[in-house]
């Protein structure tokens, strides 16, 4: 057995779907910033709140002048052009992972579990030997040339691509999705104007043949992708499943990243005639990459410690997902462990958030309007999201204080609808938030759902 | 292609084939919904303001001419009865109305006494500018025709002077052309686009006037009618605050004004009131008979029914009540409150209408 993990391990295989996933993920990375930017989300997103929402342990990273925030911008964009061609490849990989991942934590309003897998791919892609084959780099520096790569630097890849579908699929696997169709019977009926589509997306059927068929979908596609007889129907699957989300759905490029992430599965021989295509329209010839040089698990200077590395980012991967078991209750109600764990499409959640301060002493007390201090978006996201309303009320518990109010204490009357049940409260509304801290225990002040 | 897509439709049917097929029906008719909201409901209430906007302005006309109290109380009678009237299109914040921002121009209250003394006085302004919204409209009226001085006749002297004549023409002749300007865009165009945009997307005119609604309902309604003057946003109450503070008596009627209107367009009461026509009311019932639950609706009109038993035990003078006992204007806003949670998330969930949408990514 250990024989057999160690023969995997040091397997070689052609570089070609390295080179190739490394170029498509830099011109999605960037053609994601040029949109993100041309959308004026940089300023709607970043620049216009006031206040920004930090995850634990990230609350030192803040959202820098705006001139400094459109500069990690046109960083991120840059080295996402770089790792595509590949200059200066390894250095240009850091910056991405960094930049973007930055401006990711930010905000943790604008957090979306395809912001987080490309940080992780980011990450992975630093560690790898993507650019020793068909990039600038490599055309430059025959020292560096290689035609055969450790198997593994692909082989996570796709494990990492798994894990994704097969996380997704799992967390489809609870009643709401399977037996009441929620929350695609919200959001279906809703999509009438799609052309031929439309006409049915309000019946019952449709809500749960889509429900269920998401579910098989997500857990078996890496494995119809893994074996070649299974690969083009899978595939096809792949296009289907994306173009139809994107159809429905407001998610950006998730779509095509996802889609052009699964080329990865297809073998050596069709990612080589991918670049001989593109090559062959710009009229050069790949002939001086294929070397014959194999990198060499143990010959690779950072091999060994990559590939340590990476397995461990793997098993995290497995497991970080699983934490939400720790808690008590429905992860889709408290959202304790319900981020990082490739929840997507999951639920709809609408919730209204009424802050109430009260001076402890003379038991005065005023109601908040949240617009004087969040984005609509910011206050769509805190009101559905207990970690996000115990920061918020601190933010206001310190502007008041500071404002010379007295004794401040700082309570929410809040109300949530999950999966079309009727509202219900949500945080206990008899304690003063500013007692307690943002952290990872249990969140007891969350009441319980019903039902 | 072809084939797998066909494959794919097959795994869908077979992966549910457990649940039993519902009989077809139609989806709710947006359009019908639209159709009937224009025709019945915006566009007759705009001619209504419209034509008390006309009566305003002759009223005003006659005043200007002969200056005297029967004049004067004529023009306070027509002042009240369009103030009344622009209750009924506040909501409608859609088209050229929000272009023009006809709400900012119309009644942002309370008025700025100097701003508007130093207009007058200055005679150099310019009502256009955003820092004008709270020197003019039915709130500066309210100002000019009950807050200048003491009572009608010291009124009327004041209002003999050229620059508070003026003003005062101007103040009642730019409501009726910015009114004019959006029913006139009414009739023409928007009618027509806005029908037609009988789509699902955040731009569509369902998802627009849904929010259109809410944001009248919790701004200007609830808070502004109830809730800042009662000091829900400040601790203590503000009793300057009020809608019409100066004639002071018709604070409740303007506040009824707005609700009736809420109400009847929750139903889908026609302007005359004689008919009922499709509504979010019916909106509502349908998806719950979709989906075999209750529908949010009658929760919606029962707590409306609460709110609006507290309201009517509010005094004519909302200055004076929240003066004297603030307590019933708490206890009205808590019932309006309550209403919010069921528009806002029960409502909003069941129509999946995005609110305050964000045109950002989702996952």
């Amino acid at each position: 057995m250990i024989r057999h993990i160690s023969t995997v391990m040091n397997k070689s295989i052609e570089a070609a779907p390295l080179a190739v996933f490394r170029f498509l993920f830099g011109v999605l990375m960037c053609i994601s910033i040029v949109r993100f930017w041309s959308h004026g989300w940089i300023e709607k997103l970043y620049l216009n709140p006031k206040w920004h929402f930090h995850y634990l342990g990230f609350e030192w990273v803040k959202v820098p002048s705006p001139f400094l925030t459109y500069g990690l911008f046109v960083i991120c964009g840059f080295t996402a052009l770089a790792i595509a061609v590949g200059w200066f490849y390894r250095l240009n990989a850091v910056l991405f992972f960094l930049s973007f991942t930055y401006i990711e934590l930010m905000d943790k309003t604008t957090y979306l579990n395809h912001y987080y897998f490309i940080s992780i791919i980011a990450f992975i892609l630093i560690w790898l030997p993507a650019h020793r084959y068909c990039s600038i780099d490599a055309w430059r520096n025959k020292d560096i040339r290689v035609q055969f790569v450790p198997a593994w630097t692909i082989d996570v890849l796709k494990v990492m691509l798994g894990v994704v579908y097969v996380y997704a699929g799992l967390a489809k696997l609870n009643p709401d999705w399977l037996f009441r169709a929620m929350p695609l019977t919200i959001w279906l009926p809703t999509k009438f104007d799609l052309p031929f589509f439309g006409a049915i997306m309000h019946e019952k059927w449709v809500h749960y043949g889509f429900s269920w068929a998401g579910a098989i979908y997500d857990l078996i596609i890496p494995f119809l992708l893994l074996y070649g007889r299974t690969r083009l129907f899978a595939f096809t699957l792949v296009l289907v499943f994306h173009v139809l989300t994107r159809m429905l759905f407001p998610i950006g490029m998730f779509p095509y990243i996802m889609i052009f992430s699964s080329l990865i599965f297809f073998s050596a021989s069709f990612h080589n005639k991918v670049i001989s295509a593109i090559f062959s329209w710009f009229n050069w010839s790949k002939s001086m990459f294929d070397n014959g040089r194999t990198l060499l698990q143990k010959e690779w200077r950072i091999g060994q410690f990559a590939q340590k590395l990476l397995l461990l980012l793997i098993l995290f991967q497995l497991i970080l997902p699983w934490r939400f078991l720790l808690y008590p209750g429905n992860v889709f109600w408290t959202e304790q462990g319900y981020r990082f764990s490739w929840r997507v499409m999951l639920m709809e959640k609408t919730a209204y958030a009424n802050f109430k301060i009260v001076d402890g002493i003379t038991g005065k007390r005023f109601y908040v309007q949240n617009e004087d201090f969040l984005t609509s978006f910011q206050i769509k996201q805190m009101a559905t999201q207990a970690d996000f309303i115990i920061e918020y009320a601190h933010m206001l518990g310190d502007h008041f204080s500071s404002q010379g109010h007295q004794n401040v204490e700082v309570y929410v009357e809040s109300y949530a609808s999950l999966n079309g049940r009727p509202s219900q409260a949500y945080i206990d509304p008899n304690i003063n938030l500013l007692t307690i801290k943002s952290d990872l225990k249990n969140k007891t002040y969350i009441l319980p759902l019903n039902e | 292609m072809k084939k797998l897509i066909g494959l794919f439709i097959l795994t869908v049917i077979i992966s549910c084939q457990d649940t039993p097929t519902e009989v077809f029906t139609d989806s709710f008719d947006r359009k019908a919904m639209l159709v009937y909201w224009a025709d019945h409901i915006i566009i007759p209430s705009f001619e209504a303001y419209d034509k008390s906007l006309d009566d305003l302005v002759v009223a005003k006309n006659i005043f200007i001419e002969n200056e005297d109290i029967a004049s004067f109380e004529n023009l306070r009678v027509a002042y009240l009865s369009a103030y009344v009237s622009w209750q009924t299109v506040s909501m409608f914040d859609i088209g050229k109305a929000e272009e023009i921002s006809l709400r900012n121009y119309t009644n942002i209250y309370p008025a700025d006494e100097n701003q508007i003394q130093s207009n007058i006085q200055g005679q150099n302004y310019d009502l256009d500018l955003p820092s004008n919204f709270d020197a003019q409209g039915f709130p500066a009226l309210d100002y000019m025709l009950y807050g200048l001085a003491e009572d009608s006749n010291a009124e009327i002297t004041l209002l003999k002077g050229k620059d508070f004549s003026n003003y005062l023409n101007e103040l009642v002749d730019r409501l009726k052309s910015l009114n004019a300007e959006v029913l006139n865009d009414w009739k023409t165009n928007f009618r027509d686009s806005f029908i037609n945009n009988d789509g699902s997307s955040a731009t569509s005119s369902t998802d627009k006037l849904v929010n259109d609604f809410l944001f009248y309902y919790e701004k200007f309604l609830r808070a502004g009618k109830i809730g800042i003057p009662a000091g829900v946003f400040s601790g203590s109450a503000l009793s300057n605050a009020v809608e019409a503070p100066y004639s002071e008596i018709y604070s409740k009627q303007l506040f009824f004004a707005g609700f009736e209107t809420i109400q009847a367009f929750f139903k889908g009461v026609s302007f005359e009131g004689v008919q009922n026509g499709t509504s979010l009311e019916d909106y509502l019932i349908h998806v719950a008979e979709q989906n075999n639950t209750s529908s949010i609706s009658d929760e919606i009109l029962a707590q409306w029914a609460l709110a609006e038993q507290k309201a009517l035990a509010l005094g004519d003078s909302f200055r004076n009540q929240v003066e004297v006992d603030n307590i019933k204007m708490l206890q009205t806003y808590d019932e309006l409150q309550k209403a919010v949670i069921l528009l806002k998330v029960d409502m909003l969930q069941a129509l999946n209408i995005q609110v305050d949408f964000v045109d950002a990514d989702g996952d």
